[in-house]
């Protein structure tokens, strides 16, 4: 086995200096009735490198890549263009194959990385300080809303309509288990957000608020009355972002008044990888910072009165206060908040700033150019780069008609919410900088063909 | 003022109605250094044996627990910029919180200064 | 400050009074390069990216962002010259031998890297039809029936997205089967020797968590274990191999006095490394146990993520399985379960943990990882590593307090203590020492059962020279700590950083940069 270096000669000198007669003597404790005598049956055995990738390399055939043709497809995963530079440098192998900086001496790189990730995340949501990552955007906002519980000892969570239907999932799941109450329902096929209903529905018993921005059907709104609703009644707000690209346009929660602004870095430098890993960005108002999960990358000195970085406030965490940690999550996405954070060194504001202008402009193309088509039409009346489009007929059919003429064409709302009969009719798509104005006219033809 | 001692390493004084409560030094030594100390607000009613305070070092975080039943009247804010002040003067600036007594004869349960010395010494 | 020696450190700072024999202007040493924060040395106005159009400006009204978000940016070479810097700072299994016990940090074959930035992998969205992505879901199924095969389960959950949400999914997974029994058992049993996240995820699924003690010997103590069982007790978190890296040899008879209570067993599946091919764990008895692809199948850590943590599970436990759940059908076909076809096909789901399908760009490279091996690679992994360990403990077990090494053989990793050192000499100096030694510490002060723990864990591919150097090494610092060699009290010394002030860090947290900083 290529990977394997020990040599027979090896193994059998080391098992003479452990004592040891063979390999089987050092796993006596293994009940003799359960350990294996050779091989698991029916399993192949190894394969060269070629016979690997030979395989490999015709599964990744059988997927259509985005890449492929006319792409459409958001919904909390977003297809933009990264610059060669980034996947070269995390494939150096110092961040590729380091370890959690635990020991900061010799772990600087990943440190001062993720310090300025942290600083980077906090600029871009308009809040104090930001964590060193989590899991993803879903597993976030759930972490964002028990974090919640803990600063305002309440379990009352209200849940915008607005709201990823996976997220929304992940936190039903959870709140089953902690007895937390979430007020939730599905979105209408309306331009406007539920947010002035939710303001009006706080009271002294609400935890927190949680609004999407922009949200799942595209649609942006000034959270700034909602902040000041849920400060007069002791709640917290919490501002979740599929799409942090939009900052670059479009105000941060933060400057609003978001308390805790969380979300899904994926869109920069991440890929679409068919859906992780991705990257949970999660920041708050430093008053805060004790209750937020997950790990935080501190500024110091060392011995010599050199600036460096370590990991601090790990006693939030798990292995150290066990049962009662803020949160029983261990690792972040370090490798994706590096790619992250490259993507936006490269940016910068400037490039930033232009990106968002590029994906604005396209979207509003595409949608000028879908609402030509007949009996379709634009339900937003503010957007992103995304939106909502309603068809004369159910979108779930359509999406694979479209496919079937190589067009990727959105997401139905039937996949995302197959028990509601009245979003049936909804697609949303988002279009970025990578669409070109042929993919669109592409896009408009094959739905006039699909719709006719 | 008579001073008493917990199992878990606090000291605790009384002063007319008043109860002092802190951790002694040789808790701080087991702790090393201390870089935040939670206390309680001021009206939160204690229970004897119950969650009070939280003290972390870098390394390690250790609920205080109340030494007797009673209201908190204070806590020492100073731990709050300073939580040195922890391991620098434990029994004397370095404070946690006062708290009413709501029952007196809980202190009987404690040990005085000698009796926790003995018990540190066996540990 | 001046962004030429950014750390603004200058030759009288030296905490040891006295100023540095070999100062530079930059600050730099040759090729240790310091690197200022890219808020130093990057700027608004820089990009490092072009764009084919400059679009008339928007307007979207009041919700315009016109304030500077202060965003600083690098052209490309800069970018490139930041990251290559910092990167030089990190230790990494690339550089070296890393044994960091637990963790298994073993080499990850550049094969995975390429297969997973194939364009069919890593260009694809999760929410693309089906019958678009047949290849995607090949492989989730493909991976998923390995899975089932080397542990001898039943079925597996392949989203969990790291170890510590595997075991949350295996707890709910627990939680689900008592409330469709209509039971409410509160307590979840941890043994001492168990990962500090089991009973954090414990209590963060809403169970009271009671200790079990370990015996002299470093193992679960099946007596107490059996007296506490009874009709409030959901099941047991045991990790086996267990943190002191001995196999719990009674594996089998607490899942069977766990099942005779009406409980479940999870395992923590962190150390499968040292079983692979070996043992499966649904032959002792296990309901759910997470998996760590990020250990046992090599896909990168990244520094600190991401892992991916699918569960196995047990018959009893498969129903109650996350969505989305990978189905294989008749005609070759491959489907992903969720929201709209659970109601008929996984009725019994405790429903989503996370967004989409799960950690998709692990699952190619532990697959990738997976075939190379092959059935007779992977028993080959488990016998190496253990191999290796054992020969690191009974090679240092003159010199180092080796607390459980008449326990029998270790398993993946080998144990010792800092009993016998120096008056003042502890743990930490041996593990800084080893920095300036040119190797990353091992786990330090874990498991907390043992005093001043240093758990070792080589990995199966270390070759014989590279585990003789490292065991020479660890036998000089080990010796260093007995004499009391003052200069290892100040360790590292030939490292990009002298020890940090983590204290300092923690009193008053700079846990972002701001303009006025260092000014």
């Amino acid at each position: 086995m290529r990977y394997l270096p020990l040599t027979a000669d090896d193994r059998a000198a080391m098992l003479a200096a452990v004592g040891a007669s063979t390999i089987d003597d050092l796993f006596v404790d293994v009940p003799a009735e359960a350990r294996l005598t050779g091989p698991i049956a029916g399993l192949p055995l190894q394969a060269s490198e070629l016979a690997v990738e030979r395989h490999m390399a015709a599964l990744a055939r059988q997927n259509r890549a985005a890449g492929d043709g006319p792409f459409f497809l958001g919904a909390g995963a977003y297809r933009h263009h990264v610059p060669a530079s980034v996947d070269h440098l995390i494939q150096r192998g110092e961040f590729l194959t380091a370890y959690t900086p635990y020991q900061p001496e010799i772990a600087q790189g990943t440190l001062q990385m993720l310090f300025e990730f942290q600083t980077q995340v906090a600029r871009l949501f308009g809040t104090d300080v930001a964590n060193a990552s989590m899991y993803d955007g879903s597993t976030a906002c759930w972490e964002a809303i028990v974090m919640a519980r803990r600063v305002t000892k309440r379990t009352t969570a209200l849940i915008s309509n607005g709201l990823h239907p996976h997220y929304r999932s992940v936190a039903r799941t959870m709140a089953k288990y902690t007895r937390d109450t979430l007020i939730e329902s599905d979105p209408a096929l309306e331009p406007g957000t539920d947010w002035a209903a939710l303001a009006a529905a706080v009271t002294k018993e609400t935890s927190c608020v949680v609004v999407q921005y922009p949200d799942i059907l595209g649609r942006i709104d000034d959270m700034a009355a909602l902040a000041e609703a849920c400060q007069a009644a002791g709640a917290l707000l919490i501002a979740v972002v599929t799409e942090p690209v939009a900052l670059g346009l479009i105000k941060s929660p933060g400057e609003m008044g978001a308390d805790i602004v969380v979300g899904e870095g994926q869109a920069l430098g991440v890929g679409l990888q068919f859906g992780g890993p991705y990257v949970g960005l999660f920041a708050c108002k430093s008053k805060y910072v004790r209750q937020m999960p997950g790990r935080l990358c501190g500024e110091t000195v060392d011995a010599k009165g050199k600036r460096g970085y370590v990991l601090t406030l790990s006693t939030r965490e798990q292995h150290i206060r066990r049962e009662k940690a803020t949160s029983n999550i261990c690792t972040n996405a370090g490798l994706c908040a590096l790619a992250f954070s490259i993507h936006m060194t490269l940016l910068g504001e400037a490039g930033l700033r232009q990106l968002a202008a590029i994906n604005h402009s396209r979207a509003k193309a595409a949608a000028t150019e879908l609402a030509k088509v007949p009996g379709v039409s634009v339900m937003n009346d503010s957007y992103f780069n995304e939106f909502t489009l309603l068809l004369p007929a159910e979108a779930r059919p359509v999406v694979h008609a479209l496919a079937e003429k190589g067009v990727l064409g959105g997401v139905s709302l039937g996949r995302l919410y197959p028990d509601n009969a009245g979003l049936a009719n909804g697609l949303v798509v988002a279009v970025t900088e990578t669409v070109t104005e042929e993919d669109i006219a592409a896009f408009a033809a094959a739905l006039k063909e699909v719709l006719a | 003022m008579p001073r008493f001692y917990t199992e878990e390493h606090e000291w605790v004084e009384v002063d007319g109605e008043i109860a002092t409560v802190g951790i002694t030094d040789f808790a701080q030594g087991q702790l090393g250094d201390i870089v935040f100390v939670e206390v309680p607000d001021t009206g939160v009613e204690l229970t004897k044996g119950g969650d009070a305070a939280v003290v972390e070092s870098v390394k390690a975080a250790s609920d205080i627990y109340a030494p007797v039943d009673g209201t908190v009247t204070e806590g020492n804010s100073a731990l709050e910029e300073d939580p040195a002040l922890a391991n620098s003067d434990p029994e004397g600036e370095g404070w946690f919180f006062r708290m009413t007594l709501s029952d007196k004869a809980q202190l009987d349960g404690l040990m005085d200064s000698k009796g926790y010395k003995a018990y540190c010494d066996a540990l | 400050m001046s962004a030429l020696n950014p750390t603004g450190w200058r030759p009288e700072m030296n905490a040891a009074g006295g100023a540095d024999d070999n100062v530079t202007f930059t600050g730099n040493r040759a090729l240790m390069l310091d690197e200022p924060l890219i808020f130093e040395i990057g700027s608004n106005q820089t990009t490092g990216v072009d764009f084919d159009e400059n679009p008339e400006a928007a307007d979207l009204g009041s919700l315009m962002r016109r304030d500077p978000i202060g965003l600083p940016g690098l052209s490309e070479s800069e970018t490139v010259r930041h990251y290559t810097r910092l990167s030089r700072q990190n230790y990494a299994i690339d550089l070296g031998l890393f044994p960091l016990g637990s963790c298994t940090m073993k080499h990850n074959p550049r094969l995975n890297e390429k297969v997973a930035r194939m364009p069919g992998f890593a260009d694809v969205h999760p929410l693309q039809p089906q019958e678009t992505v047949q290849g995607a879901l090949a492989v989730i199924n493909e991976l998923a029936e390995w899975l089932i095969s080397l542990t001898g389960m039943y079925g597996v959950a392949m989203s969990p997205k790291a170890g510590a949400h595997g075991e949350l999914c295996g707890v709910l997974c627990i939680k689900a089967a008592l409330e469709a029994r209509g039971e409410d058992r509160r307590v979840l049993l941890v043994p001492e020797s168990a990962h500090g996240t089991n009973p954090a995820t414990a209590a963060f699924a809403g169970f009271a968590v009671e200790d079990i003690p370990a015996t002299k010997e470093g193992r679960v103590d099946l007596e107490a274990l059996k007296a506490r069982l009874g009709p409030d007790v959901a099941g047991v978190m045991i990790t086996n191999p267990n943190t002191c890296g001995l196999f719990e040899r009674d594996m089998k008879a607490i899942s069977d006095a766990v099942h005779a209570a009406g409980g479940y067993v999870y395992c923590d599946g962190a150390n499968f490394n040292a079983i692979v091919g070996k043992v499966r764990p649904g032959d002792l008895g296990i309901d759910a146990m997470h998996i760590n692809l990020h250990k046992t199948f090599s896909t990168p850590h990244g520094g600190g993520g991401p892992g991916s943590g699918p569960v196995v599970l047990s018959e009893a436990l498969a129903p109650y399985g996350p969505i989305p759940y990978s189905a294989r059908y008749a005609d070759g076909s491959f489907k992903l379960v969720e929201e709209e076809s659970a109601g008929e096909e996984h009725p019994d789901t405790f429903g989503r943990m996370t967004a989409f399908h799960g950690q998709m760009g692990m699952f190619t490279r532990a697959l990738t990882y997976i075939l190379s091996h092959g059935a007779d690679g992977l028993k080959q992994v488990a016998e190496d590593a253990v191999l290796n360990a054992n020969y690191m403990l009974r090679s240092l077990e003159d010199v180092l307090d080796a607390p459980f090494a008449a326990s029998g053989p270790c398993m993946h990793e080998a144990l010792f203590s800092d009993k016998g050192l120096a008056e003042g000499f502890s743990t930490l100096d041996i593990a800084k020492g080893l920095i300036d030694e040119g190797y990353h510490p091992m786990t330090v002060y874990f498991p907390l059962v043992v005093h001043g723990a240093m758990l070792v864990e080589p990995t199966e591919t270390e070759s014989k020279a590279v585990l003789d150097q490292f065991i020479g090494a660890l036998r000089s610092l080990a010796l260093r700590a007995k004499n009391g060699d003052p200069a290892l009290k100040s360790a590292p010394h030939f490292a990009p950083r002298a020890r940090l002030d983590e204290t300092g860090a923690a009193r008053k947290p700079v846990l972002a940069w701001s303009e006025g900083e260092g000014a």
